[in-house]
Parts: C-alpha cells; structure tokens; sequence
C-alpha cells in the first residue's frame, strides 16, 4: 500500500511541475497575473506531494516493508533504527527522491519569499518547474524506488556498512541541501534573462539561497572529510576523488558567486557574470551528480552503474545548461554593462577572487575529467592523483588567501590601497612571527609549512583586525553581519593550519604488536592490552584496549575495532580518536599476524583545524543569511541594504 | 566583445567532453609475485623513500587510493616489492620505470607530460591566462567609465 501511495504522489507531483513550469513561464509576462497563481498553487501541490512520496519511502524503510526492491536490496530488520531513516538516502533511488524533496523546500521558500517582484518570482518558478519536471521523470523511468517484489522476502540485504555511521547520514542531505539551493540561483538567474526587468533584483532575490548554499555545501564537505578521516582507516581527510571532486566544484563557483552577486547588488558591478557563475554554479551541480549517479566513476558513492540513467543524467545535462547559456547568449548582451570603478576598490577585488576561484574550479574540472576524455578518445589510462593538484590547484589558492585580507579593507568604487596596506600591517607583523617560529620550533625543519603559516596567520591576523576596527572594542554593538567576512575568511586561514600540520608534521606507525607490548608514535607510548570479542547490533568486532601512556602512568584507554558485517559479508575498521583540539592520536586496528595484531598509529598534530576552519566558515555565512533574513522581516520592500 | 570572450571561457571550463560509461577493466595486471620484500625497512631513511614513493603510485584495483593507502592484496605485494627493490639497490627512478614498464601511465599519480597531457597541464594555467586577460580589461573598462562619470 504504501509503495503505490508514493508512486501515485510522484505521479501528482510530476504532473503538479508541468503545470507549475507552463503557468511560471507564462506569468513571467507582464499582466499575466492568473497565471502567476496558478503557478504557486501548482508549486504548493506539488511540494506536498513530493514530501508525501518521501514519507512513503521513509515509512516503508522504517517498518521494514521488503515487498519494496529498494527497500529489499538496502535494509534490514536488523539495522538501527537510525540508519533505518538515514539509510533512505543512502542509496540511489532514495537519494534522488531527496533530491527532488530538496528542491521542493527550495520551491516553497521561493513561492513564499516573493524577492523580486511578480514577474521575477513567477519566471523563478517556472524553471524550478522544468527542473522538477526532469528530476521526477528520472526517477520514475529509470530510479524508481517504489517497484515491487513478488513474493516479499522475509529479510533484506542490508546497507553497505561504510554507511551505517553518523556523519554520513547528515553528509548526503548536506551535499544536497548546498546542489539543490545552486538550483534557485540558476532559477533566478535564468528568471532574470526570461523577464529582463530589474537589473540587480535577481542577485538580491537570489542570494539568500546561494548563501544557504554555500553554508551547506561548505558543512557537507567539511562532514565528508571527516567521515574519510575517521572511517576509511588511514588518517587521510581528503584523496581529490574524482567524487570529492564533484561537490568541491560547485562550491569553488559558490564561493565566486558569492562575492559577485555582492557586487551586483550594491553597485550594479559584473551583471552578466553575474548571470553567467549563477548558471555555472549550478551545471557543475548537476555534472557532479551525472559523475557520482551515472557510474562513469565506480567508488564508494556510486551504486549499481547503470548507462541508462547515466544517458538520462547526460541528456538533462545537455537540455538544462544548453537552453540556459542558449537563453544567456541571447538576451545577456542587452544587458547595460555599468561597472564604474577604480582599479583600487572592492570590486577588484572580488574580481580576482572569481579569476582564481574560477581557475582553480577550472583545475579541478580538467584533473576530474582528464582521464576519462583521454580513455575514451585514444584508450589511454592514466590517473590524476594529489601530486597533480599540488602542482595546479595549492598556487591558485596560495595567491587567492594572499589577496583574501584586501577585499573588507578597500571600499566600493574607491578604495585607499595605501591605507589599506597601513592598517595590515601588523596582520603582516604577525605572520612573519608564526613562521619565524615555525622555523624556529617545528621539526622536521619545512619551509612550506612555514610559508604556509605565514599565509594562514596573515588571513586570521586580517580578519581579527577588521573586527577589531568595526568594532573599535565595543563588539556587543557590532551588528552580526560584521563578523560574515571575518569567520569566514578566518576560517580559511584555520583550515590551512590543520592541513599543513597534519601533512608535514605527521608521526606514522604502521606495526605489529603482542599483547603487552608498548610502540610510540609521536610522542605517544602505547600499549596494547589485549584485544576481545564484542557483539554489535548487526556486526561482530574484534576490539583492541590500547593504553596511551606517558611517563608509565596510562592517560587514556583506546578502542580501534574491526566490525564484521555478516549479512553484507564486509569487514570495516573502527577507528579510535583521541583529541587534544590540538592533535589527534588516531589508532586503526589491521588484521592478526599470529600471536599479534597490527596496528596502524597516527599522530597528527593540527588535524581538527581542518574541521574547525569549515565551522567557521559555515558560521560566517550563517552571520551574513541572519542578517538577510531579519532584514526581510522587517522592511519587505527596502531596497537598501546592509554592510555585509 | 567581451561577451565572446565570456563564452569561450565558460566553454573552456565547463564544455564536456564526451563521456561515456566506463567499460568493466579487463586489462587488470596478473597478481604480482611479491618480490620477497619485507613489509617495513628497519633502516629509517630507507624507509621513508619507500613511504614517498609508494604515495607516487596508485593501487590499481582499487579507485583513487595510493599504494599507501590501500588494504588491498596487490597494494600490499606492490609496498614489498618496492622495498625489495630499495634494498636491492635501485634508484627511486629505476623503480618507477620498472612499474611504469609493466603497469603502464595508469599507475603513475602524478600523469607524465606528454603530447596527450599537455591539455591536462596546460590547460588550468590558460584559463587563469584566460581568466586574468578579461579581469584586467574589465578593470581598465571600468575605470574609464568611473573617471567619466566624475568628470
């Protein structure tokens, strides 16, 4: 029953998004204003439908309905509850039903934020409509997770076990959230070529949802590096996967998009580029998702390969970024160019953010793609792996953080470089110390690492700096919005400080061990005590007790498991994680060499920076999406706007 | 003018080229006879060259993972045959050419330059080229206007 009730709302909904698409479209003419109803009445249906049909899925996992192949193929009684939810995205099917739920609640924030006027908003809809529309289609011709079995198994097969962990539950709805919301900018985007009405309307209307975009893109690679880190056993937190790839992508074009919407919608600055990263930002979105569902690349998070979705995928690709740069080409050169500014000013500066934003997207891009463009022209395979984008990607973002301190110091249209330098300069003071002592300190000697702490402390001490003079010491009277800029650019700087440290300083210990026996790592003594049988809710595990000594008195007891998923017939190590907020003493249990055990150590000094550094830059795009979403309370209409 | 330019950048950067669904890899090399290396060198810096180079290459059953980084049996028979080789005397170049030879480019996480590479290597670098030539004559477009309009 409950497959057929989600099969019959997908049917609604679909239908709901051809009428929203149509009325939308039709609304965005002037005076068309029974169509513009029509249009949100059908977005309204059709967000309840598409919310019915996940509950459905939902439903059916939780009560563990296996007449559902999906359901059949990736749960099981035996799982946890928990996972039982989160599960639901954790496979194709049900990952692309989140992704259509997604963009209902970006649907309904559109239809019921009204940013932008009539015509805008109506226009908006109508291409979410079309999105919609093909996303549903995708689902029901080639993904549909509510097909039927015949006779229902009495148990399923269970969830792929890399999966059944917390931080890769919230990852996917993260990732999506941060994909989905490019979508409303691409819709705003598309809307504003559609109507031509309003210059920088589109950008205020849109930018909300690029920073609710940009947030949760930001949190859903910060979780999945984490999740790599502590789940996959090697102490490594980011491999330039060609999956990885694909959500770092579009958030290299959310970042750029970001800063140009800004300047857009103060001073009228870049319109067309504008335009153009909105529409970008939103193809790599839909690229990365033709990568990961398609099958091109097999990893992790691809699940059955399958060329029919993936020629699915492939054409909506080809129609949606196609019409889009098609409708762009068209109507953009009308547009009025009115950027009007000296070389010295904010606006330069976001202009060589987008250069080395867009170049080091560029980069990622090419490294992604390579491999696969080169196979199928001549057959040759090779691999792109972290040393090319060593040598590619870390020079653009070294250049980009050098610059990052400049854009909140220099004004609109006209900046004072000189006094713009002035006020740097302890920031610059600063740097050099950290890496002065960095060199100084810190063995083994590297002058990259204090180089790159020259970088880091120069973006942090800046960015503390112009906190400092906003505040001028009263920071209770600072208006939230001061502090976007500062936690974010700050956290840039804090991120590079956990990489740096855990690449160039790491203590590595990959050894066999008796019980009873000690080893140090890092300045670390362990000890392993012994390692016993446990039983887990759907897993057994082997369970090391490992004694973290220092000066023979034991300061902590670890536990790195190795869990055995029987139904799945899959081994995954536990990883055991002790923090300083400085360093982490990070333990993986291998397998048993005759009497012992091997044991992979890792002590990686800075490591949790590399999270923090996403907090933060999370928290400053959550301060600057406060401050617009107050300002909407209280003035609806105003067209001013505040210092961001 | 510069709406042309705009194009062609975004072509450069976003066009796709034709992708098609990778095809099951019949070609995976034969298990490898593990060369009798030991697992781990007692001497240090021995040690360490093995530990760089086998970050150089990647395991070639699994997706993306480095020799380093992989739990699989072929990486584990690749780690001791490059300290095999270490201890046998060869040079970090030897050993690359040796596993270049048998396994191809594929192995190599850093791909060569070559004349079907120098898109991959080039390529980031003209579009910052790229990229840098239309800021710079926006700037200056950008200027003339403002000293214009204060004029």
């Amino acid at each position: 029953m409950t497959g057929e009730l989600g099969q019959l709302a997908l049917c609604l909904a679909l239908v709901l998004s051809l009428i929203q698409a149509g009325a939308g479209l039709v609304g965005a003419r002037p005076g068309a204003a029974h169509a513009r109803s029509i249009a949100s009445g059908a977005a309204l249906g059709f967000v309840v439908f598409v919310v019915l049909a996940f509950g459905a899925l939902m439903y059916a996992s939780v009560v563990s309905d296996f007449s559902l192949l999906n359901i059949w193929q990736n749960s099981s009684t035996d799982k946890p509850l928990l996972y039982k939810i989160t599960g639901v995205w954790g496979d194709h099917e049900g990952s692309m039903l989140l992704w259509v739920t997604v963009l209902a609640v970006y649907t309904l924030a559109i239809v019921f934020a009204r940013r932008g006027g009539e015509r805008l908003t109506s226009a908006a809809l109508g291409v979410q409509g079309l999105l919609a529309l093909a996303f549903l289609l995708f689902i029901l011709f080639t993904s549909n997770p509510f097909l039927r079995i015949d006779p229902a198994p009495f148990q399923g097969q269970g969830l792929n076990p890399l999966l059944q962990d917390p931080g890769l539950a919230l990852h996917p709805p993260m990732l999506y959230i941060g994909y989905v919301g490019l979508s409303a900018a691409f819709s705003y985007a598309a809307a504003a070529l559609i109507t031509m009405h309003g210059d920088a309307d589109w950008a205020r209307a849109a930018r909300p949802f690029i920073l609710a975009a940009w947030i949760t893109l930001t949190l859903g690679i910060t979780l999945g590096s984490w999740w790599a880190y502590y789940e996959l056993g090697w102490g490594g937190f980011w491999f330039w996967d060609p999956v990885e790839n694909a959500s770092l992508m579009p958030w290299l074009l959310a970042t750029a998009l970001l800063h140009s919407a800004l300047a857009t919608e103060r001073t009228g600055a870049f319109k067309t580029w504008t335009l153009l990263l909105a529409i970008g930002g939103f193809s790599l979105s839909l690229i990365g998702t033709f990568l990961v569902r398609s099958g091109v690349l097999s990893s992790v998070h691809s699940f059955a390969s399958d060329p029919k979705r993936g020629m699915f995928i492939l054409m909506m690709l080809v129609a949606a970024i196609g019409s889009a740069l098609a409708l762009f080409a068209w109507r953009a050169p009308q547009l009025q160019e009115g950027a009007a500014f000296e070389p010295a000013s904010k606006e330069t500066t976001f202009l060589l953010n987008n250069v080395f934003l867009v170049a080091a997207c560029a980069t990622v891009f090419i490294g992604t793609i390579y491999p696969l463009a080169l196979e199928a022209y001549n057959g040759t395979k090779i691999s792109v792996g972290p040393p090319f984008f060593a040598i590619t990607f870390a020079p653009l973002f070294v250049a980009l953080m050098a610059l990052v301190p400049f854009g909140p110091l220099l004004g609109w249209r006209r900046g004072n470089l000189r006094e713009a330098v002035r006020a740097l300069t302890p920031a610059l003071g600063l740097a050099a110390l950290a890496g002065v002592i960095v060199l100084a300190v810190a063995r083994p000697v590297s002058l990259a690492a204090a180089g790159a702490f020259v970088l880091a402390f120069w973006v942090i001490g800046a960015s503390a700096l112009d906190l400092w003079r906003r505040g001028r010491g009263k920071f209770r009277a600072l208006p939230l919005s001061a502090y976007a800029s500062t936690l974010a650019h700050a956290g840039l700087g804090i991120t590079l400080l956990g990489i740096v440290g855990t690449t160039v300083w790491k203590g590595e210990l990959i050894t066999v061990m008796n019980p009873g026996q000690t080893a140090t790592v890092g300045g670390y003594t362990l000890r392993l005590d012994r390692v016993e049988d446990v039983q887990g809710p759907n897993y057994i595990a082997q369970r090391a007790v490992i004694d973290v000594l220092d000066n023979g008195q034991v300061i902590s007891t670890m536990n790195p498991e190795k869990r055995m998923f029987p139904r799945m017939g899959q081994t995954v190590s536990d990883t055991a994680i002790r923090t300083t907020g400085f360093e982490d003493l990070y333990l993986a249990l291998g397998d048993q060499r005759g009497t012992g055990w091997t044991v992979r150590a890792y002590a990686n000094p800075l490591a949790p920076f590399i999270w923090f550094g996403g907090l933060f830059m999370a928290l400053g795009g959550f301060a600057s999406l406060w401050t617009r979403l107050r300002l909407k309370v209280r003035a609806p209409s105003a067209n001013t706007v505040p210092a961001e | 003018m510069r709406r042309a330019l705009f194009i062609a950048l975004f072509a450069l950067v976003f066009a796709l080229p034709a992708a098609r669904p990778a095809q099951a890899d019949a070609s995976l090399p034969a298990a490898v006879e593990a060369q009798n290396g030991p697992e781990h060198i007692a001497d240090p810096s021995l040690e360490a060259r093995a530990v760089a180079l086998q970050k150089q290459f990647r395991c070639l059953v699994c997706q993306g993972e480095s020799l380093d980084e992989s739990n699989a049996d072929l990486a584990k028979d690749l780690r001791r045959l490059i300290r095999a080789r270490i201890l046998a005397g060869d040079s970090d170049k030897q050993i690359t050419d040796f596993l270049v030879s048998r396994y191809g480019d594929f192995i190599l996480m850093k791909p060569p330059l070559q004349e079907d590479t120098y898109l991959l290597w080039f390529g980031p670098l003209a579009v910052l080229l790229i990229a840098g030539g239309v800021a710079s004559w926006v700037v200056v477009k950008a200027r003339t206007r403002n000293r214009v309009a204060t004029d």
